[in-house]
């Protein structure tokens, strides 16, 4: 497999605050990655720095290298729009906006320009099938997606991010607000999602990393502890810090 | 025996007793104010409110009370000075809230704006009849009585309107810039229509700061009484140029000229306007709440 994203030195600083501390990670296409850790380890952090989120924070100074396909996504020529259609993100509340589920989808396509209805039409219906939402909610496209339960509310996240045809989806604890089974069927989603795209994921819930992921990273304090194969993380960490992690010895 | 230990009830509650006569008197007192004054104001104004009156001018000559002029100039007026104030309020407020750098020049532009709604409307008349009337040569007109209360109202437009725009979700924006909206797509596709209720709230207060106000029109759109051309649209337009007095304004008039019958059906006519501008406001608001969920 080939390397989607590749990390080299990356640091961030939040004003004073040093929240990354020179990451070098490599992502691989078409897998899901888990990144692990206590709350304010840095997780969060980076995985916004995938997608230049971190650009609305204020006083965040960024220095070192995030390679998308190679291309330095930081660098001056980047247009943050054409990286944000390829970089899609699902974020931890559900997040849908106050229109039409229709309008939901369509809002990124729209965005980039696509204003023909069969098109659209078209994308919306192949978005909520790739999210199992299609026959939950075929026949009331037209209702607004605040209507829906939590789960479809992210289920639709999901869709609309898929919509503008993505290469790497984000998602900042996809199912940490949503109970069980909602969590169950978004787990199911993402094995699916990653035979299209690769996927990024930020998790609380160790369990579901070693469910869902081939690649997990642990973090701790701003630091990339380590980086390995889920089943090797989970079962024979190669470092102190992670193995007391993962047995529940802190965090 | 020590009653101290009793779970018997004593006195005590006697003043809570007090205390909720008080309440519900002070409550009954405030509706009752309120009811006496629009049933007084009511039953002394209506008789004089026909036909003849809300659809003729002042005329000696032909023997008519009539306010039409004033009810086309009061509309006119609020029509006008809405479509001044709305658009650079609501510009002001996305200014402020997406734009601006938060600091102490945001600071300064919100104390402003909040002295700015307390000052006597009275004031405003003044610096209008000298800025827009002297000045700036517009006489005694409606457009410069539109003016003056386009800065009047400002401060309300601006405050609501940036009130609703902040209470739009981080969320809502945050979802959209990660699909890689720009931040005007986002402000005109989600932030605008996220607080239309609250610039429609806006606009209603205002509407209703400019039908009660007179201080601030008298020195400045002044007390003629020339009933609009409806001709041509240049008429129409050229009647911003007039001086016209708006129902507030006629209703002080016929106060001054000891026609106190008269300034009571002005004020009986107003009350009936003012309760349906609330009623419509209500309405389109529950209309747009529903049309949301």
């Amino acid at each position: 497999m080939s390397t989607k994203i590749s990390t080299k030195n990356l640091n961030l600083w939040y004003g004073e605050n040093h929240a990354l501390k020179n990451i070098n990670l490599d992502i691989e296409a078409g897998s899901i990655t888990a990144f692990i850790g206590p709350s304010g380890c840095g997780k969060s952090t980076y995985l916004k720095t995938i997608n230049r989120m971190n650009d609305l924070v204020k006083g965040v100074r960024i220095q070192g290298e995030v390679l998308l396909d190679g291309e330095n996504i930081y660098a001056p020529s980047v247009d943050v729009t054409l990286l944000r259609k390829k970089v899609g993100m699902v974020f931890q509340r559900p997040n849908p906006f106050p229109m039409s589920i229709y309008d939901n989808i369509a809002y990124g396509p729209r965005i980039h320009g696509i204003k023909n209805k069969a098109q659209l039409d078209e994308i919306v219906e192949k978005s909520l099938k790739g999210a199992a939402l299609w026959d939950d909610v075929k026949d009331r496209l037209k209702s607004s997606g605040l209507g829906l339960s939590g789960g479809q509310q992210q289920r639709l996240c999901i869709a609309r991010a898929m919509a503008v045809e993505p290469e790497v989806i984000l998602m900042d604890e996809p199912t940490s607000a949503l109970d069980p089974i909602s969590t169950m069927r978004i787990e199911e989603l993402m094995a699916d999602l990653k035979k299209h795209y690769t996927v990024v994921i930020v998790t609380h819930n160790m369990q579901q990393a070693a469910r869902i992921s081939d690649t997990t990273a642990f973090f701790l304090v701003g630091e990339m502890v380590e980086c390995d194969k889920t089943d090797v993380i989970f079962s024979m960490p190669k470092d102190k810090r992670t193995e007391d992690y993962i047995t529940g010895r802190f965090g | 025996m020590e009653t101290s230990t009793s779970i018997s009830r004593k006195n005590a509650r006697v003043g809570d007793t007090v205390l909720m006569v008080l309440i519900y008197g002070s409550a009954f007192l405030v509706v009752a104010i309120l009811l006496a004054m629009i049933g007084y104001i009511m039953v002394k104004g209506l008789p004089l409110v026909n036909w003849e009156f809300l659809t003729t001018k002042e005329s000696v000559l032909k023997g008519t009370h009539g306010i039409l002029p004033n009810i086309i100039n009061t509309i006119y007026i609020i029509v006008l000075t809405i479509l001044f104030a709305t658009p650079l309020g609501v510009g002001g407020a996305i200014y402020l809230c997406e734009y601006a750098h938060q600091g102490r020049l945001t600071q300064l532009i919100e104390f402003t704006t909040e002295t700015l709604s307390g000052i006597p409307s009275v004031v405003y008349g003044l610096f209008g009849a000298l800025f827009f009337n002297s000045m700036m040569k517009l006489q005694y007109s409606i457009l410069s009585g539109c003016l003056t209360l386009t800065i009047m109202i400002l401060p309300i437009i601006v405050t609501t309107t940036r009130e609703s725009i902040k209470s739009v979700p981080m969320d809502y924006r945050e979802g959209a810039m990660a699909m890689g909206a720009g931040k005007w797509y986002v402000i005109r596709t989600i932030i605008l229509p996220s607080s239309f209720s609250g610039i429609l709230t806006a606009i209603i207060l205002a509407i209703g700061r400019i039908v009660g106000e007179s201080a601030a029109l008298i020195f400045t759109a002044g007390i003629g009484t020339t009933l609009m051309k409806t001709t041509s649209l240049s008429a129409i337009l050229g009647h911003a140029k007039t001086s016209g007095a708006t129902l507030t304004v006629q209703l002080y008039q016929y106060m001054l000229k000891g026609q106190n019958e008269y300034a009571y059906a002005i004020a009986a006519v107003l009350m009936v306007i003012v309760l349906a501008i609330n009623l419509l406001t209500r309405l389109m608001i529950r209309g747009m709440k529903s049309k949301a969920q």
